[in-house]
């Protein structure tokens, strides 16, 4: 189920940002290495709530800079 | 007064992606109107439309990932991505693309639209009624705002001379070249990237066109006959899309790094109907005065004008505008060749003054006038050749460009040969 998590939300990354799924590891940062801009980050945020039926409050969403960050908050948040 | 010269073209039309593909099928003749594709209209009073040919990039059609990522396009409305593939054709075709600081801070963009993102306001709209706000995408605004063709353009090449985007219904083309033009004349930049993008063609743009009765709804069977400007069987517009774009340079900067010269911005003139949001007067008053204006600033005698590319929609104010030319020109009509490309491209609304501008310079360039198609049985007795169903070769030196605005706005352009 974990890995089942990481796979959505890679594929969700990758379209959104289009960005190469290799480069979308543990510590990537939206902003700093796949490219994404403020407006794209929530874009982003919008796209795990769809795809996870979750709410994602913004000082939360504030909090999500990586895969890493996404991937364990929708853990957390299931 | 410093001289504006047209250095670069760029087009996507009806009839195909690009000023060249565009042209030879304007010349031939062609329609670019047809049943409605990009959405079920079958319940609308209007079901045909002169849409954007989009696939690989082959025989003209119009590829998207051609001009813009794919990750982009989700950003942007359809009039954006038009008016951005337009803008860099233009660009490409001029060679002004400057690296230096210098270069890029006398450079400015003015690409208008009539509408903008209509369909991206309408989906975003339904969007909100349906799963409340915080369904609504960052990018809703920024894909929807006129003024960002212009902003897209400035950030896709670094130009940081004046941004702008005039929004004047079915005039916004003309005016933005015209405004630009001024723009280099009173030395605000050396090089302007002008003109207009649409999108239209959505189920709230023909229905709203519909309810104010604009669009021609009679010819469900046979949609290439629809656009028939001055024809006695004409019934309304038919709605075109997409995006012309103009170069325009200040003469000495152009021929010092040796552009090609394409035509010169002589003249530009506007004006007022004051007399009613969607028709205008009986008298052709406020096109007459845009007209003269025009030909005023370009120090021309109507005389002097061999082709006139018309406003005229295939709607009843076709003869209205052909009346005001006539007894603008006077006994010098019958000299004179007008036709209005839109029986071909359709009505490109704040993309129509643009493209029809392109049309002009490109009459000059190859002595011909583009034919009016579908003109089987003129509503009147015209004076001026209207290059009824075939294209007229001959001398062009002058061309007057007329294009007239909802809300009763008018703006006319005067484009001269340049001799070598």
């Amino acid at each position: 189920m974990a890995d089942d998590i990481e796979t959505r939300v890679r594929k969700i990354v990758v379209e959104h940002l289009g960005v190469e799924e290799e480069k979308v590891t543990e510590n990537a940062s939206f902003i700093d290495d796949l490219g994404a801009d403020s407006l794209d980050t929530v874009e982003l945020v919008m796209a795990f709530e769809e795809e996870f039926g979750i709410e994602i409050p913004d000082d939360a969403a504030e909090t999500i800079q990586t895969f890493g960050d996404a991937v364990k908050f929708i853990k957390d948040a299931q | 007064m410093r001289r504006v010269v047209v250095t670069g073209l760029g087009m996507v039309s009806p009839l195909a992606s690009g000023v060249e593909e565009t042209w030879t099928r304007l010349l031939a003749g062609e329609s670019g109107a047809g049943t409605i594709t990009r959405f079920d209209a079958d319940h609308l009073a209007t079901n045909y439309a002169c849409e954007i040919p989009r696939g690989d990039g082959t025989g003209g059609t119009f590829d998207p990932n051609a001009w813009m990522e794919p990750k982009e396009q989700r950003k942007v409305d359809d009039f954006i991505l038009y008016g951005v593939a337009a803008a860099e054709m233009a660009v490409r075709d001029s060679g002004w693309m400057p690296e230096d600081e210098e270069g890029q801070l006398r450079t400015g963009v003015m690409i208008g639209s009539g509408i903008g993102g209509l369909e991206t306001i309408a989906d975003t709209s339904i969007l909100l009624r349906d799963r409340g706000p915080r369904r609504v995408s960052p990018f809703f605004i920024p894909s929807a705002l006129i003024n960002l063709v212009s902003g897209q353009v400035s950030i896709r090449f670094g130009f940081k001379g004046p941004n702008h985007a005039p929004v004047t219904a079915c005039a916004t083309g003309s005016h933005a070249i015209g405004d630009a033009a001024r723009m280099i004349q009173c030395e605000d930049a050396d090089v302007m990237i002008a003109g207009g993008a649409e999108s239209s063609i959505c189920e709230i743009g023909i229905a709203g066109f519909n309810a104010c009765k604009a669009l021609s709804t009679k010819r469900r069977d046979d949609p290439q006959s629809a656009s028939r400007p001055y024809d006695s069987d004409r019934d309304g517009f038919v709605m075109g899309e997409g995006s012309g774009v103009v170069v325009l340079e200040e003469y000495e900067h152009a021929k010092a790094r040796g552009a090609k010269i394409y035509a010169e911005v002589v003249g530009y003139g506007m004006s007022g109907d004051a007399y009613h949001i969607t028709a205008p007067s009986e008298d052709g008053d406020g096109g007459y005065r845009a007209m003269q204006a025009a030909l005023k600033r370009a120090k021309l005698d109507p005389a002097s004008i061999d082709y006139i590319n018309a406003h005229g929609t295939s709607t009843m104010a076709d003869t209205v505008e052909l009346a005001a030319v006539e007894r603008l020109m006077g006994d010098a009509a019958s000299n004179a060749v007008m036709s209005s490309t839109k029986s071909s491209v359709g009505h490109l609304l704040g993309a129509a003054g643009a493209i029809e501008a392109i049309f002009c310079i490109l009459a000059i360039r190859d002595r011909v006038a583009p034919p009016t198609i579908n003109l089987d049985n003129p509503a009147v007795t015209p004076t001026l050749n209207l290059a009824a169903n075939a294209k007229v070769e001959r001398d062009i030196d002058i061309a007057l460009s007329n294009s007239f605005g909802f809300g009763g706005t008018n703006a006319s352009l005067v484009l001269s040969r340049v001799a070598d």
